[in-house]
């Protein structure tokens, strides 16, 4: 009897011979599995692509072109230094499609959570960190393209572009888009209905849209109103775009950086700045790893 | 393909949630190569069970061990030897069959170099091979349950689990989806473990598990259990159902069951008893149905309850479990 069952578990083994020797490795195969997907459906769907890019463009032209034109005599734009609403704006469009990208591929596991195949991921025998990390890096990659794919329009709204600015800005969006992409995770990981989503969209995602300084000048503000830009992590993310975007708009950097993100009248590196939102995105992933760590 | 001596073991296994108390100690156990069957009513406990068995559950009380692994210390080790076909549809509808699979041998570790092969194997014999590349959104119902049978068999599993697999299928259908079920035992010698309600389809188990309100009543093949019905099953209408049933009590000796105005009694000669109905009975005899017992006999028997009766009261109970098993937090 004892010989019996010692036969039967030794080829037991030899058949599980897929039981993952390394967990590092098999997470790994996870995580990247995970992210293939949300880029799969991404390119598949090309109909969400095309209507995500009208969205900006519907805010640069609409928007732009008009309060360019209402804004030609004020000091901030037009009159001083050349540099027009529309330009200004530009860079803040990015960011807004990094911004609603990110946390739209974030939200999907809500859509998959309602739709079961969250389940099919997370009964699966792997580290559930690798679902968070998964996610998170999905929503980056898509939130990055959504968002430099804009920059084609820079002739059309006047703003020159060099190789190297070019270069500096993918680092500077993945890290915005990181940092939202996590934060989207998170929230997506305690949620359990799409009801949720609505509340985010009109309470968190359109907030830091407005605060971040995508579509105003974050000085001269209102002291409430400046609190809340500084602790919206959406800021630290669009204001080292701007930066770069419009460094090869004749203009001194000097007149751009007072445009933008100042805590107490001091402006940050952009270095800093990324770290800022770098560090905002590995919190919220660990955050989001141990909201889908916890089981029942 | 080896299989195991013992695939489940649970014992006094208890899930509380709050108040409710979904499963209330149960024992039992599975052989290998077995297809066991979870026969009760929505609400039961059967998913809460079949999830504790998944380690998508943890139990209150009680211990459990799938494929000789307890699953409560190695809850991975668990999952990589099971393979899962929830109640709830599973796939991604917008990846292809194929996709789908591929996904899913990714996850569960299933190496590079055999994985084409497995895939196409097993699309093979779910007969999914000609659509594999089709989105998976225009698949029929079957056909998605065809799809997960294959995903859930995908990393060599020692045991499928499949909760109410056949759910919103039609007769057809579900009848094929055995017809797979079967072939994966004999092909692949694996132990099936399947919730259900529909009695019919219990029939096909090499044993079955009748669950009540979170308790085991009856355990056996489905020829034991329907012996535990004494005889045959005679089932009669009448515009006067109380006067019918006084008068079978008083006349024939036999005390019938009433079920929405239908007379229901368990005789040991039916043939014989149904002439005597007819003739005797001075109340009008609209309807009557001789036959051999059913599992749906065994489980009035055992309840006191139809199982039909069940489902529209237990709704709400029925979401909770789902939630629960979908691994929802409340």
């Amino acid at each position: 009897m004892s010989t019996e069952f010692a036969i039967k578990q030794s080829s037991d083994a030899a058949r599980t011979q897929h039981v993952p020797a390394n967990i590092r490795m098999a997470s790994l195969r996870a995580i990247y599995i995970i992210w293939y997907r949300d880029i799969l459906r991404y390119w598949r769907d090309r109909w969400r692509l095309g209507a995500s890019l009208a969205q900006p463009l519907l805010f640069l032209i609409v928007f732009g072109s008009g309060l360019s034109s209402s804004l030609k005599g004020s000091t901030s734009f037009g009159a001083s230094g050349g540099l027009s609403y529309i330009q200004f704006m530009y860079p803040g469009i990015i960011g807004m499609a990094i911004l609603f990208t990110a946390i739209f591929g974030a939200m999907s596991i809500v859509w998959d959570r309602e739709f079961g195949f969250l389940k099919e991921v997370l009964v699966a025998p792997i580290d559930r960190s690798s679902v968070a990390i998964g996610k998170a890096l999905g929503g980056t990659t898509q939130a990055m393209i959504q968002g430099l794919i804009l920059l084609v329009l820079a002739p059309f709204v006047g703003v020159k572009l060099s190789v190297l600015t070019v270069l500096t800005l993918i680092p500077l969006a993945a890290v915005l888009a990181f940092g939202l992409s996590s934060f989207g995770v998170a929230l997506a990981s305690t949620m359990k209905s799409m009801q949720g989503f609505q509340v985010v969209m009109n309470f968190l995602m359109m907030p830091m849209f407005f605060l971040s300084g995508a579509l105003f000048p974050l000085s001269g503000l209102p002291g409430w109103m400046t609190v809340l830009t500084r602790l919206d992590p959406a800021s630290y993310g669009i204001d080292p775009l701007r930066r770069v975007v419009l460094s090869q708009s004749g203009l001194p950097s000097a007149v751009i950086d007072k445009l933008g993100l100042t805590i107490n009248g001091q402006v940050l590196p952009i270095m800093l700045e990324a770290g800022i939102m770098l560090a905002f995105g590995i919190v919220m992933l660990a955050i989001a790893v141990v909201s889908f760590k916890r089981r029942d | 393909m080896t299989e195991l001596e013992t695939a489940i073991q649970a014992h006094g296994l208890v899930k509380r949630y709050g108040e409710l108390e979904a499963v209330r100690g149960i024992d039992l156990e599975v052989q290998g190569g077995e297809i066991f069957g979870f026969l009760g009513p929505n609400g039961a406990g059967k998913s809460t069970t079949i999830s504790i068995l998944c380690t998508l559950l943890t139990p209150t009380a009680g211990t459990a061990r799938v494929a000789g692994i307890d699953v409560m210390q190695d809850p991975a080790g668990v999952r990589q030897r099971i393979g899962l076909v929830f109640q709830d549809p599973s796939l991604d509808d917008q990846l292809t069959g194929r996709e789908n699979l591929e996904f899913h041998a990714f996850i569960y570790s299933v190496p590079a170099s055999i994985r084409r092969r497995r895939i196409d194997e097993m699309l093979e014999l779910l007969q999914l091979t000609e659509r594999a590349g089709s989105q998976v959104r225009t698949f029929s119902g079957g056909m998605k349950r065809r799809l997960e049978i294959a995903r859930g068999m995908l990393h060599e599993p020692q045991i499928l689990f499949l909760d109410e697999p056949t759910l919103g299928l039609d007769p057809q259908t579900r009848q094929s989806i055995w017809n797979h079920l079967n072939e994966l035992r004999s092909r692949k010698g694996i132990t099936i473990f399947m919730t259900t309600h529909y009695m019919d389809e219990a029939e096909y188990c090499d044993r079955i598990a009748i669950i009540d309100r979170g308790k085991i009543v009856a355990l056996g093949t489905p020829d034991q259990l329907k012996a535990m019905v004494g005889g045959d099953v005679v089932t009669m209408t009448s515009s006067q159902p109380e006067a019918a049933a006084r008068e079978i009590t008083e006349l024939l000796g036999v005390t019938p069951s009433r079920q929405n105005g239908t007379l229901r009694m368990e005789v040991a000669d039916g043939k014989a008893f149904v002439p005597r109905l007819v003739r005797e009975l001075i109340a009008p005899v609209d309807t009557v149905t001789l036959r051999r017992p059913s599992l749906d006999d065994v489980f009035v028997k055992l309840t006191g309850h139809a199982i039909r009766d069940e489902e529209a009261g237990t709704k709400d109970q029925m979401r909770m479990m789902g939630r629960a098993w979908m691994g929802r937090r409340r």
